[in-house]
């Protein structure tokens, strides 16, 4: 227990206060640390580890109670005779083409709404409305909005002497209209980033255009949209982000049907793993499994620009 | 009209673009307004068929009372309440502290952990959906308030985290620098110094949140069952099994459900806007 004698008298002060030296010497290193240990503890547990876990059930056959059986690979080879999953990987792919009209479409009518009148600032939120409101309601809404009998959308067609059609009862609309319906949200967001956009577009260069003979398509297209680049890039990424998380709207407004036709991945997965389809949480971990790869192509994507702009920044 | 500003064209282009204006909303809220039409109907329109006519009462209390009697809506409501507040505010909490860390400090593994905040928040819900469901199971959490409130902060520090930080790089370093040079303690320096300077961001964050949680579903629907703990985005499901074909109840309750989100953008409109686009800029 006894400690030797030190050979140079001690001038350190005594050990409690030595601890608190240790930590002024040492702050700098250990503060973020301490910052982030919380948040990664959380995170890790949460989001890092489960995708890990969700890798590993995938190569299982388990009901989500009794044991886990190894199977390897039979759930992928499940999957590629599965004609229900490439109806929602082609659905997947009918979102991330179509959605990606929000863009322009945000576009056209932020432009519309960039001028300064009266009021101008309450159209603008008004504009917006859609995003806020939950998916859930805006499928509820919709799904009355095309219903055959009394839906709005029928009463219009009628004035030209169209319709009824049911949207969503017919295998060939269905999904188109389901998209329809999430574009709107997705084309409010899309205008509240043009928006903020514009409003840093400078307007010396606009009048240099001017001089230079430029108006309409030519001064959007070789001024205004480089300017937006940043904005349409955000656009980009959240749009797609979005088509690919696919899943309220879906679920509220056909559950999947007609027969299927309306299924994205992210609703196959959860039908698989959790409804009456009986709990395959190992064949739905599969699906989860490819919707996550698809994705990744984008989080790459967006990572690189993010590690790119911050080596130049 | 574009780019030019509206003022200096002619009066007539000028008073079409202020017709135009009411036109163009009306078309792009219209199925909402339809709700909000359908929503002060009598049951008595609905089986005569008069569904767009003049209303033949207005049942706006008779209706949106009875969301809140004859239904567990107010149950509904007072869960999302409960879960989305303490959402809020952990997750604020957690995403100021990872973002003075990783964007005041230099070390090893900074970048690596940034990304993976970031590209944990772009993950689809289902590569996390059959293991979050079975922790929470796991900690006596499935079908609790809390479960759900867990989640939420861990998932939503990676978003903020993002915000959070680039918000923080922006600030003028030399201020820091100053407060070390004075001894300030780096606790200090967070509390003191760089916290006051981020009500921003805070502000930002805590509309956009609080919009989120809210308006979310799919985790409402892996982790919670009955009344007692979901929100009310999956409560709104129930409520339209029970009231089927009451189509004037169903739209009173989606107002109802809808609302809060709403009247929170209206009241931190620019907060709001500052937060979604974050990075649209440069």
């Amino acid at each position: 227990m006894s400690s030797p004698a030190p050979a140079v008298p001690d001038t350190h002060p005594p050990v409690a206060n030595r601890r608190g030296s240790y930590w002024k010497r040492n702050q700098i290193a250990l503060t973020p640390w301490l910052f982030l240990a919380p948040a990664v503890f959380m995170f890790a547990l949460y989001v890092i580890w489960p995708i890990a876990q969700s890798f590993n059930l995938s190569l299982y056959r388990w009901d989500g109670l009794g044991e886990a059986r190894f199977i390897g690979l039979q759930n992928y080879e499940e999957l590629w005779y599965d004609d229900a999953f490439y109806t929602s990987l082609w659905n997947n792919v009918l979102w991330l083409v179509l959605y990606l009209l929000a863009i322009p479409a945000g576009l056209f009518i932020a432009i519309f709404l960039n001028q300064n009148v009266r009021g101008i600032r309450i159209y603008k939120s008004l504009f917006f409305f859609p995003f806020v409101i939950s998916q859930v309601v805006v499928g509820l809404v919709f799904t009355w909005f095309y219903d055959p009998s009394f839906g709005l959308l029928n009463i219009v067609l009628g004035w030209f002497g169209l319709g009824p059609v049911a949207i969503l009862a017919d295998s060939n609309l269905a999904t188109y209209g389901i998209i329809a319906a999430g574009l709107w949200p997705q084309t409010a967001y899309c205008m509240i980033l043009y928006l903020t956009g514009l409003n840093a577009v400078d307007p010396e260069q606009i009048e240099a255009a001017r001089l230079d003979g430029a108006k309409g398509w030519r001064m959007l297209w070789y001024v205004i949209l480089p300017q937006l680049r940043p904005a349409t890039f955000i656009a980009f990424v959240v749009t797609i982000i979005g088509a690919l998380r696919s899943f309220d709207l879906v679920s509220i407004m056909t559950d999947g049907g007609p027969f299927g036709s309306t299924r994205v991945l992210a609703f196959y997965m959860f039908e698989v793993a959790l409804s009456e389809y009986g709990f395959r949480m190992g064949y739905g971990a599969a699906i989860a499994v490819v919707l996550f790869l698809i994705m990744l192509v984008y989080i790459t994507f967006f990572l690189v620009k993010m590690y790119r702009d911050e080596r130049a920044g | 009209m574009f780019p030019t500003p509206v003022e200096k064209l002619s009066p007539a282009a000028r008073t079409g673009y202020q017709v135009a204006l009411p036109i163009a909303m009306i078309m792009w809220l219209l199925p909402l307004i339809a709700v909000m039409l359908i929503s002060v109907r009598s049951a008595n329109d609905f089986t005569v068929g008069n569904y767009w006519g003049w209303p033949t009462e207005w049942n706006l209390l008779e209706n949106y009372g009875l969301v809140f009697t004859g239904s567990a809506m107010p149950q509904y409501l007072l869960n999302s309440v409960l879960i989305t507040v303490p959402t809020v505010i952990g997750v604020l909490i957690l995403s100021t502290m990872t973002g003075f860390a990783l964007g005041i400090y230099r070390f090893r593994f900074n970048m690596l952990i940034f990304f993976m905040f970031i590209a944990g928040n772009f993950v689809p819900f289902q590569i996390l959906m059959v293991p979050v469901r079975d922790l929470t199971l796991d900690m006596g959490l499935y079908d609790t308030k809390a479960g759900l409130v867990l989640f939420h902060i861990a998932f939503q520090t990676g978003f903020c985290t993002l915000f959070m930080r680039n918000f923080i790089r922006a600030l003028p370093r030399e201020l820091i620098e100053a407060a070390r040079v004075e001894g300030v303690s780096e606790i200090r320096i967070f509390w003191y110094v760089v916290l006051p300077l981020m009500r921003p961001a805070i502000a930002a964050l805590a509309v956009l949140i609080f919009t989120f949680i809210w308006n979310d579903y799919f985790w409402a629907i892996v982790l919670t069952q009955g009344e007692s703990a979901q929100p009310v985005t999956a409560g709104i499901t129930s409520f339209n099994a029970q009231y089927r074909a009451a189509y004037h109840l169903m739209s009173a309750g989606s107002v109802v459900a809808a609302l809060p989100p709403v009247l929170m953008f209206f009241l931190m409109q620019r907060h709001f806007i500052a937060g979604l686009t974050l990075g649209a800029v440069k």
